[in-house]
């Protein structure tokens, strides 16, 4: 039922000729460097960890090299292997992993099997790294500058008050603004762009020769990735440092890389200029995965079930007639939180403020903005689980302040969410079948056999086997959670479905199939979506309505189409510019 | 240095198709059992020695305790004092104790004072823990400060000195129960909180928020959804405190203001062995050991079921 490969339609092919025509303006230069050394090669690289069944290869017979002052990108799903590369290289494999065959070369030496004393020479001086987290990655307990002065420092780079200053610049290198004030500062007082500002100061503190940043701006809101991307590039050009980006994000890679390693389950299954291996992917990984990226080229994702379309034309065709067939309607919302400010003095804080939109029936709605923009606490106003100081949401045009708790209570029948998490949205104490069935036990629907038969059929229907039902939310992939999710949200037959960031916690092929999964299941069921993300590129493939959200404000609303061919507002340009990879055209499939 | 300079050994290249597809890897487990939590932690419990050693000596206090008629014949409170201090000799393993009583009947006898009141404090502590514990994490606010409060006074109070105090004042009339209500009374307070972080931690889920949304009530999701995902750390806990409060009731009757004298218990039979410990050390030696090996099962077998459930160590 689900129709994942039926993702190719997704991308327009009337892309296909702006592909080309691109492919022929980018001329590509043969560079005539045969005096040209690479600055690290990694050879056959296998990589293997011990576990208590045997070794389980990580990394299997990995080549590729990087020059001088370039900048490369390792693109791959979560468990392709790439940090564990990564990891290798700077000789910090974690616990059990060990390099078991092939050669990892750095300016011509072999590192492969350093000693401890080796890798620490290497490690700061030689080669940086900026790690992923910047949330965890920073000590709390001391000074950021301590924290730039302690990398000098271990590297015999500066001492004392000559380490302090270096810190300092080093700060302002790295983007930070009122650099002095801000390296006494705590990491608690930092921003998550700004920690990441920080440990690229010192990642870059020594001057190394490589830098190796994994997912340095996944965490962060993509407004801020690209001012940090942006600096970083700079950066990095200044000092010729050459760059290794461990990314998930195809868009971000091909924008930021000249040269792309893809790698799937260990395997380096693609390799080559960037824009060649967007726009000419030969493995059917990458070509998959190319399918997959959403970017701002791609187009509504159309139902895969066209039986299913046809089945529902009658009541479509019912809906379709008049216009203004709203599902729900909410005016004016605001919510106001009691905060405690600086100095412990009462504050109020709006994080709604007079948001009003509608969603007609069997379409999707879609709330944008960035972390704080107040769109999650919208979803909480909608569904109940959190009351708006004013304002009012208008059910079906019942104003919902009105209805009784068992009013309420039915009408929770009629609206499900989806959350964004897919490890934390499910009971780990409860079968799959037990998730499942509980809307249904608690509504109190059907006997026994009625509610097993129903658990069933909605497996089916997010494409999973029966066989599921006696699983424990332990034992599935992120994906396959979501999916048991999205069918505990669909048990009761609901309306409308609430889905929170649900596929942004997803890798790329997974997010591709939920969306498609999705979009069949509203086409064949007439739901109605309010879909609440950060990601514009996925709006772009699954909304029809879009507002954009900032500091509890709407910015803009409008038609998808309308919003991204001709943004009103400087903000919502920003966010469209700032989507990686946004302009780079993709191959669209034969 | 241009972006679309191409070096050497960095031309576009791709690997030959994988064996495998990405369907094989993302398909749902059917070869194996169910992997619920408890289900995981007995597959796990079942492979260690440990577990095994510690469930054979519980089993065997709890028989001992049950059935004592299986293991002797003879009648602790039967005594003779023609036998005081008497070497062990046929029919009697242990010996007798100064007052001529078979030690060894005394011994498996004293069992059932010591397991029933390890089991049943352990039951009402974790009973008046539990709830305490989850009203105060799950409610928050007020309720959460005066609870949290009331803890804190119980846990400043030294539990022995406090046990010491208020047996003092059921001198006469002290039973089974008193000790059980003493030992709970200042053991629930550990429980309660660790009860209560551990449904704080679990009420901000997101499988209770959408229980929330499906409408389900407030104590509905307490007990369906947060306390059994609580629950791992006080079993845990629960297991070790079971050793403990039996050694609280030893410490007790050793001070002789635990369990009346009317019952056997191995903290009085130590007691009474203190006096002719030189001449007859096994006086001593039998109770002391049976008691120390109950008490090290228990806390062998919480110590196992801590690595069992401990979702940190599993993955």
């Amino acid at each position: 039922m689900l129709q994942a490969e039926t993702s190719s339609q997704a991308v327009g092919a009337q892309e296909a000729a702006e592909v080309q025509e691109q492919a022929q303006d980018h001329v590509q230069e043969q560079a005539n460097g045969a005096d040209l050394k690479p600055l690290l090669e990694v050879k056959d690289l296998e990589v293997a960890f011990q576990s208590s069944t045997g070794t389980v290869p990580a990394v299997r017979k990995a080549n590729f090299s990087i020059y001088p002052g370039q900048t490369i990108a390792i693109v791959g799903e979560s468990g392709s292997g790439k940090s564990t590369v990564a990891a290798a290289v700077i000789g910090l494999l974690p616990g059990t992993g060990k390099v078991t065959g092939g050669q990892i070369l750095f300016d011509g030496k072999d590192i492969t099997h350093c000693t401890r004393k080796e890798y620490e020479d290497l490690r700061g001086s030689k080669i940086g790294l900026v790690p992923q987290d910047p949330m965890s990655n920073l000590n709390p307990v001391w000074s950021i500058g301590f924290q730039v002065r302690e990398a000098l420092v271990a590297n015999n780079i500066a001492k004392g008050s000559e380490a302090h200053k270096l810190a300092i610049q080093m700060l302002e290198h790295a983007g930070l603004p009122d650099a002095e004030r801000r390296s006494k500062q705590y990491p608690h007082e930092f921003s998550g762009g700004m920690r990441q500002r920080a440990l690229i100061g010192i990642g870059l503190a020594c001057h190394p020769k490589l830098l190796i940043a994994d997912e340095p701006t996944s965490a962060l809101d993509v407004t801020v990735q690209k001012r940090i991307l942006d600096h970083l590039e700079n950066l990095t050009s200044e000092l010729g440092t050459a760059v290794m980006f461990i990314t998930h994000d195809l868009g971000l890679a091909a924008e930021r890389a000249s040269y792309l390693v893809v790698m799937h389950r260990g395997r380096v299954v693609e390799s080559g200029p960037s824009l060649e291996i967007l726009q000419n992917p030969r493995h059917p990984y990458t070509k998959r995965l190319v399918q997959a990226a959403p970017s701002l080229s791609s187009q509504r994702l159309s139902a895969g079930v066209e039986a299913a379309q046809s089945a529902h034309e009658v009541s479509d065709s019912s809906s379709e007639q008049s216009d203004s067939d709203e599902v729900l309607r909410a005016e004016n919302l605001v919510k106001v939180f009691d905060i405690r400010g600086a100095k412990g003095e009462k504050q109020e804080l709006r994080a709604v403020d007079d948001v009003s939109f509608s969603i007609r029936r069997g379409t999707t709605l879609a709330i944008v903005g960035e972390s704080g923009s107040g769109k999650s606490t919208v979803a909480n106003i909608l569904l109940g689980l959190l009351k708006a100081t004013s304002g009012e949401v208008y059910y079906e045009g019942v104003p919902s302040s009105t209805l009784s708790a068992a009013d309420m209570f039915k009408l929770r029948r009629k609206m499900q969410p989806v959350f964004q998490n897919p490890y934390g949205s499910l009971d780990p104490m409860m079968s799959i079948y037990r998730c499942i069935e509980e809307p249904l036990r608690i509504h109190k629907i059907g006997t026994r056999e009625e509610r097993e038969k129903r658990v069933a059929e909605l497996l089916d229907l997010v494409s999973l086997p029966r066989s599921a039902m006696r699983r424990y939310p332990g034992e599935l992939s992120g994906g396959q959670r979501q999916r048991v999710a999205i069918a505990r949200a669909l048990a009761l037959n609901p309306e409308i479905v609430v889905l929170d960031e649900a596929v942004s916690a997803l890798d790329v092929l997974v997010q591709a199939q939920i969306l498609q999964l999705l979009t069949d299941l509203q086409a064949e069921l007439n739901l109605s979506y309010l879909f609440i993300t950060h990601d514009l590129a996925v709006v772009r493939q699954s909304a029809d309505e879009v507002i954009v959200m900032r500091d509890g404000k709407m910015v803009e609303s409008g038609s998808c189409e309308d919003l991204f061919a001709n943004p009103q507002e400087d903000y919502t340009r920003d966010l469209i510019a700032a989507i990686p990879g946004g302009s780079i055209p993709l191959w669209s499939g034969n | 240095m241009s972006k679309d300079t191409i070096y050497p050994g960095q031309e576009h290249s791709f690997s030959d198709i994988d064996e495998t597809g990405l369907g094989a890897v993302d398909a749902v487990p059917d070869d194996r059992p169910p992997a619920s939590l408890f289900g995981e932690a007995w597959r796990q419990l079942r492979r260690r020695p440990i577990f095994w050693i510690s469930a054979a000596l519980i089993l065997l206090s709890l028989l001992m305790a049950l059935f004592p008629q299986l293991f002797t014949s003879a009648d602790p409170r039967y005594c003779v004092l023609k036998h005081s201090l008497e070497a062990p000799g046929p029919g009697h393993p242990f010996g007798f104790d100064k007052q001529g009583c078979d030690i060894y009947a005394r011994t498996i006898y004293g069992a059932r004072a010591s397991v029933s009141v390890g089991v049943l404090s352990m039951l009402l502590s974790v009973t008046i823990g539990v709830i305490m514990g989850s009203i105060a994490g799950y409610r928050g606010g007020w309720a959460d400060s005066l609870l949290s409060r009331v803890t804190d006074i119980f846990f400043a109070i030294p539990f022995v000195l406090a046990a010491i105090v208020i047996m003092q004042i059921f001198k006469e009339s002290r039973t089974i129960w008193t000790v059980v209500i003493v030992i709970s009374l200042f053991g629930w307070p550990q429980i309660a909180r660790i009860c209560r972080s551990a449904v704080i931690e679990a009420k901000q889920e997101e499988y209770v928020t959408a229980a929330r949304a499906l409408g389900s009530g407030g104590w509905a999701n307490m007990l369906r959804h947060i306390l059994p995902n609580a629950a791992a750390p006080i079993i845990v806990y629960a297991t070790v405190a079971l050793g403990s409060y039996i050694v609280t009731e030893a410490t007790l009757s050793f001070l002789g203001i635990g369990l009346p004298p009317t019952i056997v218990s191995w903290g009085a039979d130590i007691a009474s062995a203190r006096s002719v410990l030189r001449q007859a050390p096994q006086v001593l030696f039998f109770p002391a050991g049976a008691l120390a090996m109950t008490v090290l099962g228990f806390i062998m077998m919480g110590d196992v079921v801590r690595d069992a459930l401990d979702p940190k160590a599993r993955k």
